[in-house]
């Protein structure tokens, strides 16, 4: 049972043992970017390995796969780095005919 | 210049449904440039306790793994595809994976059509295009379009592909189908003439 105990307390760790955040509203396929001037260094555990992961744009769902944190923490986290300024998230509002070309046309040229 | 969408990564996503192991799993892991596995934390009633003392609840946290994959179509520009998770107990995650979907596929199994029902009744409601994808396993009968339309009760105007889940150049149509769904759906919704 401790390995339960663990997997259970350890989300609440990570993210301040908050339930609500700003991370609620995130899609699971939003894409996460470190901010320019964002540093790890001062960060710890999952908050570093989010933010180093980020620099190249990743969604908040390879981030949940990357850290090993189900999907419903990884916004929670993501959530906070975005209100302390550490990353930005991109989240594509409805897509114009023109964008759906463009994945149309890439699509086909796959 | 116009400080706008040329650098901004992009992201979209698919939406992979159907019943029960019709494939899901497979048409993902077919196309896909990661294999990853993401997992969700569930509520689901607990079966009544003998050692109930009283403040329990009755539901217990279980976890849930999710199918992902990823297809970079462009440096900008990456399309994401999520499974649904094929029980019921957890059709209640399914509204925040399709939320935002551009489309979703629907595939179907020959020998268990009615599995893929519930599924093209959620993305009607939803308001979500999507396109069906007759995933053909060997040894079934083969259908033909017409045959499987009349037991889909599918409009001659939607979109039904055959494909094999486990090719990519099949899967690779599927998706485009996808897509050629959306783009119609929108130009029909908009009441722009649709372009031949
Ligand atoms: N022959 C054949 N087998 C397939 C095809 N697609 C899937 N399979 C097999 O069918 C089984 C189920 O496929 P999955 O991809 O796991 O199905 P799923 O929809 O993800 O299943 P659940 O997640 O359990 O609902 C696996 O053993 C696959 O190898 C196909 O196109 N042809
Ligand atoms: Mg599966």
């Amino acid at each position: 049972m401790t390995g339960d105990a663990d997997a259970f307390v350890r989300p609440f760790m990570v993210t301040g043992g908050r339930t609500r955040s700003a991370g609620a509203e995130l899609r699971v396929e939003a894409l996460v970017v470190a901010a320019p001037d964002a540093s790890a260094a001062s960060l710890r555990f999952e908050r570093a390995a989010a933010v180093r992961l980020c620099v190249t744009p990743t969604s908040v769902a390879e981030l949940g796969a990357r850290l090993g944190l189900p999907l419903g923490v990884a916004r929670v986290l993501v959530g906070d780095l975005v209100a302390e300024g550490h990353v930005r998230v991109h989240q594509a509002s409805e897509l114009s005919i023109e964008l759906l070309e463009r994945i149309r046309d890439r699509v086909r040229a796959l | 210049m116009s400080g706008h969408s040329e650098h901004q990564p992009i992201s979209t996503k698919i939406v992979i449904s159907g019943g029960f192991g019709v494939g899901k799993t497979t048409l993902i892991g077919a196309i896909s440039e990661i294999e990853p596995l993401v997992t969700e934390a569930a509520m689901t009633e607990r079966s009544v306790g003998v050692d109930d003392r009283g403040e329990r609840t009755g539901k217990t946290t279980t976890t849930v793994a999710l199918d992902f994959g990823r297809i970079t179509l462009d440096p900008t520009l990456v399309l994401y595809l999520f499974g649904t998770p094929g029980q019921e107990r957890f059709v209640f995650l399914w509204d925040d994976l399709v939320d935002g979907a551009l489309g979703a596929v629907v595939l179907v199994d020959t020998g268990r059509i009615e599995d893929c029902f519930p599924v093209m009744d959620y993305f009607e409601q939803a308001g979500l295009p999507f396109v069906v994808a007759v995933n053909q396993f060997p040894g079934e009968r083969g259908f033909d379009a017409d045959e499987l339309r009349e037991a889909l009760d599918l409009d001659v105007s939607a979109p039904l592909v055959f494909c094999d889940a486990r090719e990519r150049e099949s899967v690779k149509n599927v998706l485009l189908a996808a897509v050629e769904q959306a783009i119609l759906h929108r130009v029909t919704r908009t009441g722009v003439a649709v372009p031949h």
